[in-house]
């Protein structure tokens, strides 16, 4: 996706040459936009607030699979019981150690970290179709665990996790939720992004692209493919979390495999490798479910439709992403990618 | 010789199945010389290169490099020891650009670990930037690649994607670069080109050149050595002017002798 240069874009450094955003106006319309998100809790009600803070945490477990399968292109369908990982662990350390929340958030992230390292280990001899089935079978492992481990996970029930304090703070409002979470989505989504300019992202999408070349010019594809398993699960660990201590209860039914393919959905429909693509898929897959309650909602005054609502969402939740995927194969971020060189180039588009 | 040569082949053979691909091939390759293995379609030529790389391994004899046995080793610890390799049918990394294709070939010569990677601070930064550097000054302008590094790879025509190729390769600092078929489907302009960017690297660079190829003007031109195979076996080996006239070479090339006066 090469866009054209900008007029006058001239570099005096290789430094400069690298920068993620890389003129003054892209700079001033990231400040812009980190702005105007800092100040939605002023404006949004507690429902918008919410689905806001939803988004955020699908955000940073939508980053984490697109490492993996975006970047790195292992496919995994084992994503929502990492996400559970960091959910039970958070859920475990605040409710019977009551351990301070960024250290909680920090064990989360690794917790699952570990368990994804042990999950990726079948990855260096199986690839595609087979991979998806050994980390479905990780899915289903841990979600039994999540189940049958009761003493530590509270079996069906779950865990009640109590509301977090930071610093003597007690983060017990959507609004206070809503700064932590976007926090660590804007960190999650920085670091993905910086992963992708150096050595070890160039790695990940080497081996995606062609593993027998990334060999030949030395990466050692085990070592790299588990640590694509280990820092995806991190973000993963960190998103279940993160939306432990928001929903306040978590149990098995949140993590089960539906919950995996919505991430993939996420980073499908975004762009599979693309950070901001699984920014745009994590907003779009959490929204749309939620805007389309609504408008039936709306809709359903005049129409006589009551009975069959929550089937006809799914049925046009379902017949949206596909159109959208026939559209646009190569989702959201190229759609975005395209606008913005439409007007780069306008009115001179020859 | 022996015991100065870069990469030494002793007796190897590989078969697959019943059907033997090499059998008993030795030969040495001394450093800083551009040597050239060349032989007719199906002499073995690119199994043993992958041998070299350990795509393949052997069924007997034993591959050193700089006087270690290299033929048990991972492909990625033998690329650490410095061997490059580029493709008759073009490997690299299609969907990325130029730019990240060759960075990707100094991946051996960066350390960073995953937790600076995410932050890009501090050293992190300061490696990417030095490699970069390293990229444009010593492999961007040695392949004239400057217009075309921001561009993605799948996109451009065969005779830059093996410029490209070759530029991966050459950013891995090798002390052996084998190329196998560098210029096959070019045409005369492009053929041109790679022969003088390949003679550029040997002067540039403190680098040993393995080349294939089937283009005899430019082995009898720019070899030091030439070592010819046929059926597995290795039938000649000497500097190019006297490989050129052995009964043997000509024979395995056009046939039994009689028919046609053959100067190749």
């Amino acid at each position: 996706m090469a866009l054209p240069r900008p007029c006058g874009d001239f570099k005096r450094s290789w430094e400069a040459d690298e920068a993620v955003f890389p003129t003054a106006f892209s700079r001033g319309a990231l400040a812009a936009f980190l702005l105007l998100l800092g100040l939605a809790p002023l404006a949004a009600g507690d429902f918008w607030l919410y689905l806001l803070n939803l988004c955020g945490i699908a955000l940073v477990g939508a980053q984490g699979l697109n490492i993996l399968t975006g970047f790195t292109g292992q496919i995994s369908l084992g994503h929502g019981a990492f996400v559970g990982v960091g959910g039970y662990t958070v859920g475990i350390l605040a409710t019977r150690l009551n351990v301070n929340p960024v250290v909680a958030l920090l064990a989360a992230g690794v917790a699952a970290a570990l368990v994804g390292l042990l999950f990726g280990l079948p990855s260096l001899r199986i690839k595609g179709f087979y991979l998806a089935m050994a980390t479905l079978a990780a899915q289903f492992i841990l979600e039994y665990l999540f189940m049958r481990a009761a003493p530590l996970t509270g079996g069906a029930q779950g865990l009640f996790v109590e509301r977090p304090a930071l610093a003597g703070l007690a983060i017990d409002s959507d609004a206070k939720f809503f700064y932590l979470i976007m926090t660590v989505a804007a960190l999650a989504t920085a670091g993905a992004r910086n992963l992708l300019r150096t050595d070890v992202g160039r790695c990940f999408v080497a081996i995606r692209d062609r593993d027998i070349a990334a060999e030949l010019i030395g990466v050692n594809l085990f070592a790299y493919k588990l640590l694509a398993f280990a820092l995806s699960s991190f973000f993963a660990g960190l998103a279940g979390g993160l939306l432990a201590y928001y929903v306040q209860a978590i149990n098995p039914q949140g993590f089960t495999v539906l919950l995996s393919v919505d991430y993939l959905a996420m980073i499908i429909i975004g762009g599979l490798g693309s950070v901001l693509g699984a920014t745009f898929g994590a907003v779009f897959i959490t929204l749309l479910p939620e805007l389309l309650k609504l408008a039936i909602d709306a809709v359903g005054g005049w129409l006589p439709i009551e009975n069959i609502f929550p089937a006809l969402r799914e049925i046009i939740f379902g017949l949206l992403i596909v159109l959208f995927l026939l559209r646009e194969p190569e989702g959201l971020a190229k759609l975005w990618w395209d606008v913005k060189a439409y007007w780069k180039l306008w009115p001179f588009a020859y | 010789m022996p015991d100065n040569a870069i990469l030494a082949v002793e007796d190897v053979s590989l078969s697959f199945g019943g059907l033997a691909a090499l059998s008993g091939v030795s030969f040495e390759v001394a450093p800083r010389t551009i040597h050239a293995l060349i032989g007719p379609n199906g002499a073995g030529k690119t199994s043993l290169l992958n041998c070299f790389n350990h795509f393949y391994t052997p069924t007997a004899g034993r591959i050193r490099f700089e006087g270690r046995d290299i033929t048990a080793l991972a492909p990625h610890r033998i690329a650490a020891l410095g061997i490059a390799r580029t493709f008759q049918n073009i490997e690299l990394f299609r969907g990325m650009t130029v730019l990240d294709n060759i960075k990707l070939g100094r991946h051996l010569h960066m350390g960073v670990g995953p937790l600076a990677a995410l932050a890009y601070w501090g050293r992190a930064r300061r490696e990417e930037i030095r490699h970069r550097r390293f990229i444009e000054e010593r492999v961007i302008d040695l392949l004239e690649l400057e217009d075309i590094r921001d561009q993605v790879v799948g996109a451009l025509p065969y005779g830059l994607q093996k410029r490209v190729e070759l530029g991966r390769a050459l950013a891995m600092e090798p002390k052996l670069l084998l190329l196998d078929e560098p210029v096959s489907g070019m045409n005369v302009e492009e053929t041109q080109f790679l022969v003088r960017y390949v003679l550029d690297i040997r002067e540039v660079w403190d680098v040993t050149i393995l080349l294939i190829e089937h283009d005899m003007r430019v082995v009898m031109d720019i070899s030091d050595r030439v070592t010819v195979m046929d059926f597995g076996r290795i039938i000649a080996d000497g500097p190019p002017a006297a490989v050129q006239h052995d009964p043997g070479v000509v024979t395995a090339y056009l046939g039994e002798p009689g028919r046609r006066e053959a100067t190749a």
